[in-house]
């Protein structure tokens, strides 16, 4: 594989608090383009937390304050003038639980290329949710029923889902928010061989509580505790010669 | 303690707790038993009094409508036949109910039928222009004291003086009953008309329509709002002091006692703003403010009950706010949105208070058919019968209670069925 040096995203000094608690404490980090960046650690270390720095979801949080810097393409997205409505179409996102729209199959991909006029004509738009739903590896199990509610997919399918829709708008970047977490083993396999295919692609920053899908699917592997970041670097040393006790301590199963 | 021990405990106290459940089951069992009872009782007894106002009495009279007593010939026109001499015709009718009648009998006779003959006579003519010069058999409405006799609400064991039907009549009716000249009937009346001084000749048609021109205004002017403060204060508000303020007043409006917004239309709309009075559009407008609170709180409880991560998913791929809120949370939220504006107007369809103070109380004859005519409305005209003296009143004012229910259950299977055939499940 080519190494590629292009940073995709540069977060420096990031401080989160939830009213005066203090949930992210200083996180610096680089993420490369086109690799599967994934963020550990142990429940309520601030992953997820960063992660939605990265999409402004934080905003939805009234009592959330985040300073510091988060650069996109070299952007600055810390800053009340962030169009954030821009930012979030660049940046796609796909929850823990998966949450597709209560619509048909077609509506929920058709939703964001429709609000973003993406498409011209409606030939177009059936041209996109078809392409992305062949990208999200869904699209021979539902091409008969792209009517049908995206609420009647299995679990592992409607996240499937959740990924052609979130893909649907060319995002650059997209966040995983513990993805699998309410899947089956199979429909796991599933989603983290399509991570993989994915890559090619897109940049891709993946939370997630299984060190061994970290190790799988990730290139770059950042471990979080207690709202710091640890020690980030190349997943497979990480896994087999971290610098840091605690990551080995967390790693090895004697934590978290 | 060791094991043992805490086991013959645990089954000593084991037969108390488990009595417990029991008795607590069969508490519950006697209340819904004694609601269910007062509830059947109620209907009961609703049910009992009002069926009889679906019958009305007639009494078959022969009415000769003589070209020379009428003052009409086959070419008259619309207006010669309303000026014609029906209650000539009708006073030979009377007069010939019974054979060689004194001047006093035919007196009473006349008692025995409905002041609304007259125009059932006209009218038969003018639906029917050929019978000039024949002698027609007509069933006429008997006047409400011998339909309330003839029904057994009123009694006739009484003393004569104490009765609206003396001994004479009496025997009349009990004449015409042997020569099956008296009848029961459908009361299309009680349907097809107004509020009338006469209880044989009163119907609900006029209060029933006031009530859902007053619903319609109510509808029209609180389901907007409605939906627009509860979208602005559950999704775009801020959260702070003041909105807590308005928070907290909404639940308090909804406790107020009705006949203040009453009060508040009689002073503002009417005397200030100088609304028509006695019409549906100002009953609508306060009964509107007085279910505003309640569609408001119910409006958000079912916006706070779409999952946070529907918007979430919307706000992710780039939908602005109001594109997240307005396609997908209310939509979503818009079952029990409906659900909860159908219940608040059913409250409003049962209001008494509001409308008396705005004048709603008036005896109104006529049907509506706009909103800024006057008219009744359905629990006015209960409270108006219940109300009066005349005995004919009272089944009307149960068979009206019948009719408002009715209106009410089907309002609730509507919100019912909108709710379920709607809701979508995620």
């Amino acid at each position: 594989m080519v190494e590629n040096n292009n940073t995709k995203i540069s977060a420096k000094d990031v401080d989160v608090f939830y009213s005066e608690k203090q949930a992210l404490n200083k996180i610096s980090m680089d993420i490369k383009e086109k690799e599967v960046t994934a963020l550990i650690g142990p429940s309520g270390c601030g992953k997820s937390t960063f992660l939605r720095c990265i999409n402004r979801m934080n905003d939805l949080i009234e009592i959330c304050k985040v300073t510091g810097s988060i650069k996109v393409d070299n952007e600055e997205i810390i800053s009340s003038s962030t169009d954030v409505v821009s930012l979030r179409s660049k940046i796609g996102m796909v929850f823990q639980k998966p949450n597709p729209f209560p619509k048909s199959i077609f509506d929920n991909v058709a939703y964001g290329p429709s609000i973003h006029g993406l498409a011209d004509t409606k030939s177009d738009l059936e041209n996109i949710v078809i392409t992305s739903l062949k990208k999200a590896g869904l699209y021979n199990e539902v091409k008969d029923r792209l009517n049908e509610p995206g609420t009647s997919l299995s679990g592992g399918q409607q996240q499937r889902l959740c990924i052609a829709r979130a893909i649907a708008v060319n995002p650059e970047i997209i966040l995983m928010d513990e993805p699998c977490s309410a899947l089956d083993p199979i429909a796991t396999a599933i989603i983290e061989e399509l991570i993989d295919e994915l890559r090619l692609n897109y940049t891709i920053i993946i939370v997630t509580h299984s060190m061994q899908q970290a190790a799988r699917v990730s290139q770059k592997t950042c471990f979080f505790h207690l709202g710091e970041l640890i020690e980030s670097g190349e997943t497979n040393k990480i896994f087999t010669n971290p610098d840091n006790t605690k990551t080995q301590d967390y790693i090895t199963g004697r934590f978290g | 303690m060791n094991s043992i021990v805490a086991q013959e405990r645990i089954i000593a106290l084991r037969k108390k707790r488990s009595a417990q459940d029991l008795r607590f089951k069969y508490y519950g069992f006697i209340a819904m038993c004694l609601a269910l009872a007062v509830l059947v009782f109620l209907l009961y007894s609703i049910f009992s009094r009002g069926f009889s106002a679906f019958q009305k009495t007639t009494i078959l009279l022969e009415i000769n409508y003589d070209q020379e007593v009428l003052k009409l010939t086959p070419d008259s026109t619309d207006q010669e036949i309303e000026k014609g001499k029906f209650f000539k015709v009708k006073k030979n009718a009377l007069n010939n109910v019974f054979e060689n009648l004194s001047k006093s009998d035919a007196k009473l006779i006349k008692k025995l039928f409905s002041t609304n003959i007259d125009k059932e006579i006209k009218n038969y003519y003018i639906d029917n222009p050929s019978v000039l010069n024949t002698t027609q058999k007509l069933w006429v409405t008997a006047h409400s004291n011998v339909d309330q006799m003839l029904k057994g609400n009123s009694r006739r064991d009484v003393p004569e003086d104490r009765r609206k039907l003396n001994d004479i009549q009496l025997s009349f009716i009990d004449q015409l009953v042997e020569e099956d000249r008296i009848q029961k009937e459908f009361n299309n009346f009680f349907f097809t008309r107004a509020d009338s001084r006469h209880p044989e000749i009163a119907g609900i048609a006029g209060s029933f329509m006031g009530s859902l021109l007053t619903l319609f205004v109510v509808f029209i002017l609180s389901f907007p709002i409605a939906i627009g403060a509860s979208v602005y204060l559950e999704e775009f508000a801020p959260k702070n002091k003041l909105t807590e303020l308005i928070e907290v007043n909404i639940s308090n409006l909804a406790a107020v006692p009705s006949i203040v917004f009453g009060l508040l239309g009689l002073g503002v709309l009417l005397n200030v703003f100088g609304f028509p009075r006695s019409t549906p559009l100002v009953g609508g407008t306060v009964l509107a403010l007085m279910t505003l609170p309640t569609i408001i709180i119910a409006c958000r409880a079912s916006l706070k009950a779409v999952p946070p991560s529907i918007k979430e998913g919307a706000l992710a791929i780039g939908a602005t706010k109001s594109q997240a809120v307005f396609h997908h949370v209310v939509p979503l939220a818009l079952p029990g949105t409906l659900t909860g504006t159908i219940i608040g107007l059913a409250q409003a369809l049962g209001e008494t208070a509001p409308l008396i103070m705005i004048g709603m109380v008036a005896f109104i004859p006529n049907i509506p058919t706009g909103i800024t005519e006057p008219s009744a409305s359905l629990p006015v005209q209960i409270f108006l019968w219940v109300e009066s003296a005349e005995r004919g009143f009272q089944e009307k004012s149960a068979a009206a209670i019948m009719i408002i229910l009715l209106f009410l259950f089907m309002m609730n299977a509507l919100a019912v069925y909108l709710r379920n055939r709607f809701e979508k499940k995620w």
